[in-house]
């Protein structure tokens, strides 16, 4: 056999091997990497010292403040919630069931601008939910509680997406045998089913967070945008940009991105154990 | 014969008596049920419910004629018409992009498939605020290209180019998403046969390939339309927000709120939440296909 | 710990899966439920072991009406067909979980779970997970758990079903010198007939949501109460004919029938290994020409055409009868029943294969 046919039965038998990988990997370089090291390029204009004091001037430490926090505590939101609602729609029966599993996707599918200006409308002080809050004192829109529950909503089907093909495929005899070994429904669901699905609940929680601190659109209406409070990182960089202040948004766009990466890195590895977990025994 | 029979269905039945104390092993008490059911709907509402019917009660509120005149004044129109465009570009293209990224990393083995796998998932992990800002950072007047652009006279950024730029970025990896782990679980067999009865490349991604797809396919495509269609945030900062010439729908939106037009508002909004619900729809038709697709494929 | 099932009938939807069954199974005995698939004999395990209810009929354990005993309060051990071990847990705390769940003290604990491994020959895994153990392994792992809380009854759901053939057959061994080793009631679900017979003290055949029979693995074999049992513990071979007065009549064959009654129509079985192969007439015999011989290791399988009687039938002879008669297919041949079981009626399913083996 000469050695080009045999790197090709290495590959693989079908036909258009170097045609699609070159058009994939030209395309990906033109579109994706070209312009995110333009991001390196134009860092790199800043000395160190330069770059330092733009990234943790306070103005951008406050916003690194909201976007972590208020997405931390958005995706831990949707990682416990969204375990209950992934074991609703997969075990009970109930009128609207297919409605409400189909409308789980809509965080998904709706655009940011349309969702920021709903939930605004929602958790306003006058609005149907916004106004059952007020009398308790609790100040939902134009607050950073706004930036967490406009976090929530971009989230939701994460953890639910993540966690329900597990509880779906999980064997009922392991249920059975918890039973007729004499564990209640609780303890069953304790021991048996939780642990089965926190490799899942992991990974949409990772990836709740991830989508939450890049977040703008659905965030920038309800959160009142106040520097120093409700000011999140996204919207620092925009406003950076208005003012051409390139290299200042470049910056603290690559703290974004560093965060960015790692968790990507994260929920690689979270997949994984996922995966790994799911083929044992 | 018949008679005996009947005695004995008839003694079958007075003798079956009815156990409604029984619950299955794995069933939960009705009170949790209840509960949990509760909770989780609540939380649904109050996350998901209640904002999604808040956007057809605001933009139906002020009636049908609003609605339609908001929709159909001029400034709307041509934000409907940008956005149409900038889709009828961006899609096809990261169509095309899908389906050769999914033929070369699904049918073939080699080295770095997995970066390439993380590369294409990129996008997905940026933020869209970043993504406009690479456009600007690339075409903008102080950007690395900047100098040549306007040499030659071509803008990109603030300009229509720009908002397509970033849109195909945005919505990259969508299609390839959607094909991907598809083509993986189903498999190189059917092509590998095509191939020893002696079709070519060509004939085999059309005849084979694509036809076992078409759904995923499908739905890929539309969640890439929905998707750049509806992007905000990177195109809010490579447009130049000029009414009529370089908004969006979602930036008229955006445009109508801040001035206080909130029926309007809604209204437009409410053909992206429409967009929306289309999308949901073909999400679970394409599942239920997808399902009855591998039920018969396991029965043959 | 006797077992005593009354009139139990079940059906899911409009499909009835257990028929008015009834059945005693005295204390300490290993009884197999034996039959094809949709017997319905799963339904009936699993209905003693609380996950399903029936929908008439009562269940007793030791005289004791279990109805209203959820299956966590019935302290009966179950093993499952493809184990269901909890995977995230080492195979001790597997072993552990009915007693943790019960919340024993941890000293306790510890020593039982040591006790069942030692017991089931797993000493020294107790920490290993499920995915690093083989098939038979995670069966006695699963096994060692339904034991921990020392069970009044054992159900056992085609254990061996997952295993290799080998495994299987040790595995078997063992589970019959684990049993005489500690009397637990025990019941025992297989469509394996081979496996009911090594493995059990009394045999429960059944067929479309009845019981056919009940009886030692001897007894089911020599003295089938009906058709099905007989074709459905080993080949046999069936020829129709009639009954008239106490006699079976095949073609040109007579037979003695003593249970047979009035004249009616009759199906005779005749078993492989006692259809007698000569090379000339005897008395009693008909003519037959061989089709194949298959060598099945200890002994070989005739294939032979006898018009009349039968397209396909089956004789069994050791190999030394082959090498006496030395045959090959085209070989014309005499075949006389040594020993046959007269069936009368009319049934349906046999008049169908008119005669020929199954």
């Amino acid at each position: 056999m000469t050695r080009a046919s045999a790197s090709r039965t290495r590959r693989g038998v079908l036909p258009g091997f170097g045609l699609s990988t070159g058009f994939t990997v030209l395309y990906l370089g033109l579109v994706v990497l070209l312009p995110l090291s333009a991001v390196v390029l134009k860092a790199s204009t800043l000395t160190w010292a330069q770059a330092w004091e733009v990234v943790s001037s306070p103005r951008a430490l406050a916003s690194y403040r909201i976007t972590f926090g208020a997405s931390a505590i958005a995706a831990a939101v949707n990682a416990v919630f969204g375990v209950l609602v992934a074991w609703v729609l997969a075990r009970y029966r109930f009128p609207g069931r297919t409605l409400v599993d189909a409308l789980v996707d809509l965080p998904f599918a709706l655009p940011t601008a349309v969702s920021g200006i709903a939930l605004t409308a929602v958790y306003a002080r006058n609005g149907w939910i916004g106004q059952w809050l007020e009398p308790l004192g609790v100040k939902a829109a134009f607050s950073p509680l706004g930036v967490v529950i406009a976090l929530t909503f971009i989230g939701l089907p994460f953890v639910v997406r993540t966690v329900q093909p597990v509880l779906e495929e999980t064997e009922v005899e392991l249920e059975e045998a918890a039973a007729v070994l004499g564990a209640t429904r609780g303890q069953t669901f304790l021991r048996v089913l939780l642990p089965a699905l926190l490799p899942a609940a992991l990974t949409g929680f990772t990836l709740a967070f991830a989508r939450a601190i890049g977040e703008y659109g659905s965030v920038v209406f309800i959160a009142g945008n106040m520097p120093m409070s409700t000011e999140i990182a996204p919207l620092l960089i925009m406003t950076k940009l208005e003012q051409f202040d390139y290299p200042g948004a470049t910056a603290i766009a690559t703290v974004l991105l560093a965060a960015s990466f790692a968790l990507l890195l994260a929920i690689n590895r979270l997949q994984a154990w996922t995966r790994a977990r799911a083929g044992m025994a | 014969m018949d008679a005996v029979a009947t005695r004995h269905a008839a003694a079958a039945r007075a003798a079956a008596v009815p156990r409604p104390d029984f619950r299955r092993a794995t069933a939960d008490a009705p009170w949790v049920r209840r509960l949990l059911t509760a909770v989780a709907l609540l939380f649904l509402a109050a996350f998901l419910l209640v904002p999604a019917a808040a956007v057809l009660w605001e933009a139906l509120r002020g009636g049908l004629q609003l609605w339609w005149k908001a929709v159909s004044e001029p400034d709307a129109l041509s934000a409907i018409r940008l956005t149409l465009l900038v889709a009828a570009i961006a899609v096809p293209l990261n169509t095309f992009f899908g389906v050769a990224a999914a033929w070369s990393l699904t049918r073939f083995r080699f080295r770095g498939q997995n970066l390439l796998l993380s590369l294409i998932d990129l996008p997905f992990g940026v933020s869209p605020v970043i993504a406009g800002m690479v456009t600007i950072l690339l075409f903008g007047a102080q950007g690395i290209l900047g100098a040549w652009c306007q040499a030659h006279g071509i803008r990109i950024a603030f300009a229509v180019p720009g908002i397509v730029l970033a849109t195909v970025f945005v919505t990259f990896p969508f299609v390839a998403r959607e094909l991907i782990p598809f083509m993986q679980q189903l498999g190189t067999e059917e092509e590998e046969a095509a191939l020893v009865m002696g079709a070519s490349g060509w004939q085999i991604l059309t005849r084979v390939t694509l036809p076992n797809v078409r759904w995923s396919l499908f739905y890929g495509v539309i969640l890439c339309n929905a998707r750049a269609m509806g992007e905000f945030g990177a195109v809010s900062v490579v447009s130049g927000h000029i009414r009529g010439l370089t908004n969006t729908i979602p930036l008229h939106v955006e445009i109508l709120y801040n001035e206080y037009a909130f029926r309007a508002s809604f209204a437009v909004a409410s053909l992206l939440f429409l967009l929306a619900l289309v999308t949901l729809v073909v999400k679970k038709t394409v599942e239920w296909k997808q399902a009855a697709s591998r039920a018969s494929r396991s029965a043959a | 710990m006797s077992i005593e099932i009354q009139g139990v009938s079940k059906a899911f939807g409009p499909q009835p899966v257990l028929r008015d069954v009834s059945l005693s199974l005295p204390g300490g005995e290993l009884t197999a439920l034996l039959g094809p698939s949709g017997c319905g004999k799963t339904t009936l395990l699993r209905i003693l072991a609380g996950l399903e209810a029936p929908d008439a009929g009562q269940v007793r354990l030791e005289g004791e009406d279990l109805h209203g005993r959820s299956a966590r309060e019935r302290n009966v051990g179950l093993v499952f067909q493809h184990y269901a071990l909890f995977r995230h847990l080492t195979v001790g705390e597997n072993v552990a979980f009915p007693l943790r769940v019960r919340r024993r003290p941890k000293g306790e604990v510890a020593a039982r779970v040591a006790e069942l491994l030692e017991l089931v020959q797993l000493g020294g895994l107790a920490r290993r997970y499920p995915s690093q153990l083989s098939g038979g392994q995670r069966q006695r792992v699963a096994l060692a758990r339904a034991l921990a809380t020392q069970p009044k009854v054992l159900l056992l759901d085609e254990p061996f079903g997952a295993l290799d053939a080998r495994v299987r057959q040790e595995l078997r061994r063992w589970l019959r010198r684990l049993h005489d080793e500690l009397h637990v009631t025990s019941v025992f679900v297989t469509h394996d007939q081979e496996e009911a017979f090594e493995v059990s003290d009394r045999v429960v055949l059944m067929n479309a949501g009845r019981v056919e029979q009940v009886g030692t693995p001897a007894q089911v074999f020599e003295e089938p109460a009906s058709p099905f049992v007989m074709r459905f513990l080993g080949a046999v071979n069936v020829f129709r004919g009639r009954v008239d007065g106490g006699r079976a009549y095949v073609g040109d064959l007579e037979f003695s029938a003593p249970s047979a009654g009035e004249r009616s129509p009759a199906h005779v079985f005749v078993r492989p290994h006692e259809l007698e192969v000569s090379l000339g007439p005897v008395p009693g015999s008909f003519a037959a020409r061989v089709e194949r011989v298959v060598t099945l290791g200890s002994a070989v399988r005739v294939e032979l055409r006898a018009p009349p009687y039968g397209d396909r039938l089956e004789a069994e002879l050791d190999p030394r009868r082959l090498h006496a008669l030395d045959l090959k297919p085209g070989d014309e041949v005499h075949l006389s029943p040594r020993r046959v079981r007269v069936f009368a009626g009319r049934d349906a399913e046999l008049d169908s294969l008119t005669a020929s083996n199954l």
